[in-house]
């Protein structure tokens, strides 16, 4: 690795080119980054700050709902963010553990110091790969193709595809109380010009909004007027790959505590004084509903007493603890009040103080399936950029780039995930399709096909195109394939063996509170009940199994869950079938007589791959998709 | 693997037969499932089979069925073509039948299109077609809002509405299912609302199976003394000789139906045996059959005769029909005047069917009752209408689904699809399955977030 960290004199040329460009060291710009180098293609990585690479702006964990699985596909796809968390999380938990394993989804404490690091050590070891420092102010862009960068102090760095992964940074803006200051988070610096620039080229800005809650000082804060909330006592992975690092007893707890009455005076009485409540008039960023702040839940809903707030460590090296559920744009005073009105929180020390955020992106629909703009070709766009909001949206995005540059440079087919095949696919597909007005999170609510998407069978999906990509090298893919041919084994064994109704068989059924049998039953369909698992079978001695805990509990899913599983992957079959009509991308949409004028106008600024796509766009009604496929069969003839 | 399509391909009328064509992949199997006779699956292509067709064991009509295979057809997929026998109301549920059993309606033009698009009609027809589906289209369109406007439609809203609180909280449990203050919805918590939302589509399917004057008609009966001219009226009506008419009293001894259609809307007219008092056991069976049948009929026309003084019977039924549906009609006119026109309402309609007057006073007092002229008659409102009760028995079978799964000790969020499928197939009826819909109520009904 060469860590390029002195400038070269205005205007020059940088000496060396690169074969991809990743602009930003955020979670988006690693994955991209490490991927695209991992394949082999010789990356440069530009950031602002180096020390800021893979750092958490916002609250200190990797994971959760939905979000949990995909760092899962990221890790099936040969990513780096599961085995990156796994190395440096302080806390784990199964979140939903008590409901079906479609939405099980992990969630880890991850530390604010030591993730950050860690990454960056990966990213110094890694061959192929290049760190600079620098601001990047512009594009080299030579007949709406993207050739390479332009540096703030005019330095020229070309490539063959460039991933802008920009994050917050665009034109950022932090607001607090009635001040607006022109900042990145945490005072970093901010990209002045390369929205406009992008705004130039033809792209349709995006004003976001997001923010983030203060954080107080640990020993400041009264415990014993919280509830502690543990770890789990079982230990878990994100990485298929990789034995868990951490001690169950050495957890770092999060603690529980709520808002009172007194703190939702203190807002009210201060409300205008907030940035987003009359403190700045100018604001234009939209928010995300699922992040609101506390004055918007204090606003929003009027009848709740209280509302609930965690506390969560953020590092073992140093003192600050994030107030969540607590974002503001409060000015500092007022902060002060609201936080010293929380129980435990009377002499709380506020080590930074709340902040909103504002920052430009581009409209998604710009993009296409494979992540390269619509508009420059061989530009690609990951993360915040692209409306995303959360650390995993981004990592996924970023990897996905990261491959998909790749493969455009080899000249081959992108690598697009379907709806029924990954989180990712779905993320994807919704922003490219529908846009997005306000920060879009991740949620299982988002995937119609929730229960193939599971935290389990992530591999199962992902682990055979991580391998063709050449993310996963050969060692991995040899016991990934034992894995799944044990788990074909293991099936058989269950559809083979009966156990007939003998009377210790059915002692045995009955001491598992389980009907008794009148004929014989394969151990297969015994499983579908919901009384009996692989592991009282074995207690039982009713089945012999040498196979790993990942396999029988594979196994069990697939057989306990069979029906409704098939009954969706019936659903996903009908969409892939629409998915399959491609339509040609040098259509004339004004050509076709008859589509109703919003349909033409969707159509023409989304321009879907497929005729599955097509039916996905809000406005497009099913006379106009017979429309559009009638035209294609007249002027393509399939 | 295309959906399998099926439609109504006759114009819905006084037609004896109705042809239901169904095609795609499925059409053979699905038809199969209905039809008691021949194996479908089995026969060659191009052949016509005789059979019936049943609802589970229930009859519901004679039929002949054509079986047509791939690639040899209009639309180049598997054909089945149903010869119905019954009328509108057995036709319409023939089709019912077929869409419960995984066809769907087609759209407008459907057929056409997939001839079309399976290269089976020249390409200089592709314009023709698309002016077909979206002219189509157009008043499709416009006629299921018409049709679904108001109450249906609120209807619908409304049980969706009632299912939105339990999928958004199930939603919000998974993903955010660290906050202690948003009950956890459970199993057990969730039981008695799906039973209780199961009990109420079962009425509402009952009542729009009862009430469904556009799919199944109007079901008018004819009653009054032995002789009266029940008979030549309906006989007037249909304009052929169906029901048996003699001089003789007590000849009509089985109730006769007979369908006509007023303004495209069908009148399942029932004659009845002569209502009066009378000890022979044979025509007892026939008078109590008519007891039954005004409680069953939703118009009831009274005929009275005009060279007739009225008997204590004929006011104690009209006391009887006062708090139905009803139109009190005095025949023979032509004959001198016996009855005591003080004694009845005013708004009688006087008659004479032997000179045919006053049977368009009845027609047009009958139109007038039912508002039959408001009510669009097009094909296409009967489909739509087979096709709103079979989505909604659809969602039922959801709903009961659900409830299996509860009983079978799944987790909520495998009991969750279910649900989520019944408010799916219910927002298809009124055309509405947008996802955005959960996503707004879970963030305005929920305080969530950082």
């Amino acid at each position: 690795m060469v860590e390029y960290k002195s400038r070269k004199k205005s205007g020059e040329i940088m000496s060396k080119d690169y074969e991809i460009i990743v602009v930003g060291g955020g979670h988006a710009g690693c994955e991209a980054a490490l991927a695209s180098s991992r394949i082999g293609h010789s990356t440069l990585l530009v950031t602002g700050n180096i020390k800021n690479i893979a750092t958490m702006p916002c609250n200190p964990s990797i994971g959760g709902s939905a979000k949990g699985i995909i760092v899962r596909e990221i890790d099936a796809l040969g990513g780096e963010m599961g085995i990156n968390a796994d190395k440096t999380l302080i806390q784990m938990k199964m979140l939903n553990s008590s409901k079906g394993p479609s939405v099980h989804s992990l969630r880890a404490q991850a530390d604010k110091v030591t993730y950050p690091k860690e990454m960056l050590k990966t990213l110094k070891k890694q061959k192929n790969l290049d760190l600079l420092e620098g601001m990047v102010e512009d594009l080299i862009v030579d007949n709406n193709i993207v050739k390479g960068i332009n540096l703030e102090d005019n330095t020229k760095i070309y490539s063959k595809c460039v991933i802008l992964t920009t994050g917050t940074y665009l034109k950022a803006d932090i607001l607090r109380g009635s001040t607006r200051t022109r900042s990145g988070p945490n005072g970093e610096k901010t990209s002045l010009h390369l929205s406009d620039k992008l705004k130039d080229y033809g792209f349709k800005i995006l004003r976001l909004k997001t923010g983030t809650p203060p954080r107080i000082q640990r020993d400041t804060i009264d415990f014993s007027k919280t509830k502690q909330e543990d770890g789990d006592k079982k230990q878990y992975t994100f990485s298929y790959d990789i034995e868990p690092q951490y001690n169950i007893e050495n957890q770092e707890p999060c603690y529980l505590i709520y808002t009172n009455e007194n703190t939702h005076k203190i807002i009210k009485d201060n409300l205008n004084k907030s940035s987003m409540y009359g403190g700045l008039n100018d604001i234009t960023g939209i928010g995300p509903r699922y992040c609101p702040s506390i004055e918007d839940k204090i606003t929003k809903f009027k009848d709740k007493e209280k509302h609930q707030l965690f506390l969560e460590p953020e590092s073992l090296f140093y003192d600050d603890i994030y107030l969540q559920g607590f974002s503001t744009s409060m000015p500092e005073d007022i902060q002060e009040l609201m936080v010293h009105s929380l129980s435990g929180l009377e002499n709380a020390k506020i080590l930074k103080y709340a902040y909103a955020i504002e920052y430009d992106a581009i409209y998604p629909t710009q993009i296409t399936a494979s992540l390269e703009t619509k508009i420059l070709k061989n530009l690609f766009t990951a993360g915040q950029i692209n409306g995303t909001s959360g650390y995993e949206e981004a990592a996924c995005q970023g990897l996905i780039a990261g491959i998909n540059a790749s493969l455009k440079i080899e000249n081959k087919k992108p690598l697009i995930l379907k709806r029924n095949e990954a989180y990712i696919g779905v993320l994807i597909d919704d922003l490219i399709t529908k846009g997005t007005t306000e920060p879009y999170r991740m949620l299982t609510s988002r995937a119609e096909y929730r229960l193939l998407l599971r935290h389990d069978n992530a591999d199962l999906r992902l682990r055979e195109y991580g391998y063709k990509v050449g993310l996963i090298p050969k060692e991995k893919y040899k016991k990934f394939q034992e894995k799944k041919e044990n788990i074909e084994r293991l099936k058989q064994t269950l559809k083979e063996t009966k156990i007939t109704p003998t009377k210790t068989t059915n002692n045995i059924l009955i001491k598992l509170k389980t009907p008794v049998l009148k004929d014989s039953i394969t151990l297969y369909n015994l499983l579908k009940r919901s009384e009996i698992t692989i592991e009282k079978l074995k207690e039982n001695n009713l089945l012999i199994s040498n196979y790993n805990k990942e396999v029988e509990e594979q196994v069990e899913i697939q057989i306990k869950y069979e029906g409704y599983i098939l009954k969706t992957e019936r659903e996903a079959l009908k969409m892939l079938k629409n998915e399959e009509k491609e339509i040609p991308s040098n259509i004339d949409y004004s050509k076709i007589k008859n589509l109703a004028s919003e349909a033409r106008q969707k159509l023409e600024e989304i321009r879907p791959n497929s005729i599955g796509q097509a039916i996905r766009i809000s406005g497009v009604n099913p006379s106009d998709i017979s429309i559009l496929m009638v035209y294609l069969r007249k002027n393509y003839n399939e | 693997m295309e959906d399998t399509i099926v439609a109504i391909s006759t114009a819905l009328g006084i037609g004896a037969i109705s042809i239901i064509r169904v095609s795609g992949t499925d059409s053979i199997n699905i038809v199969n499932k209905l039809f008691k006779g021949k194996d479908l699956t089995k026969v060659p292509s191009h052949t016509i089979h005789y059979g019936k067709i049943i609802d589970k064991t229930k009859e519901i009509d004679e039929v002949l069925v054509t079986i047509m295979k791939s690639p040899k057809t209009f639309t180049k997929e598997d054909i089945v073509e149903i010869n119905c026998h019954g009328g509108i109301s057995t036709t319409n549920k023939v089709l019912e039948l077929l869409i419960e059993n995984g066809a769907r309606l087609a759209e407008p033009g459907e057929f056409t299109k997939r001839a079309f698009l399976n290269g089976r009609i020249d390409l200089i027809e592709a314009d023709a077609i698309m002016n077909l589906i979206e002219a189509k289209t157009e008043s499709a369109r416009t006629l299921s809002i018409n049709q679904l406007n108001g109450q249906v439609s609120n209807m619908i809203k409304n049980l969706r509405n009632d299912l939105i609180p339990i999928i958004s909280n199930i939603e919000v449990n998974i993903d955010y299912p660290e906050y202690e203050d948003i009950e956890v919805l459970t199993n057990e918590s969730i039981k008695p609302k799906l039973l209780e939302f199961k009990s109420e589509l079962q009425e509402i399917i009952k009542k729009s199976n009862d009430n469904k004057i556009i799919n199944e008609g109007i079901n008018v009966a004819i009653i009054g003394k032995p002789n009266v001219g029940k008979s030549s009226l309906l006989n007037n009506l249909l304009n052929e000789e169906k029901a048996i008419v003699t001089d003789i009293e007590g000849t009509t001894r089985d109730i006769v139906e007979g369908k006509i259609l007023l303004n495209g809307i069908l009148l399942n007219i029932i004659d009845t045996a002569g209502i009066r008092k009378t000890d022979n056991i044979v025509e007892k069976i026939g008078v109590e059959k008519s007891l039954d049948t005004i409680e069953k009929a939703n118009l009831i026309i009274y005929i009275l005769n005009n060279n007739e003084k009225l008997t204590p019977e004929d006011i104690n039924l009209l006391e009887k029909i006062k708090t139905k549906k009803h139109i009190i009609l005095v025949n023979k006119t032509d004959l001198p005047n016996k009855l005591n026109y003080k004694k009845l309402p005013e708004n009688i309609i006087k008659m004479s069917i032997k000179n045919n007057t006053g049977i368009e006073d009845l027609k047009n007092r009958i139109i007038e009752l039912f508002n039959l002229e408001k009510i669009e008659t097009k094909d296409l409102t009967y489909l739509s209408d087979a096709r709103s009760i079979a989505l909604l028995k659809k969602s039922l079978k959801n709903i009961e689904n659900s409830i299996k799964s509860i009983k079978d000790n799944d987790p909520i969020d495998i009991v969750e699809l279910e649900i989520k499928e019944a408010w799916n197939t219910l927002g298809e009826i009124i055309g509405e399955t947008y996802t955005e819909e959960l996503l707004d109520n879970l963030f305005s009904k929920f305080c969530l977030g950082k």
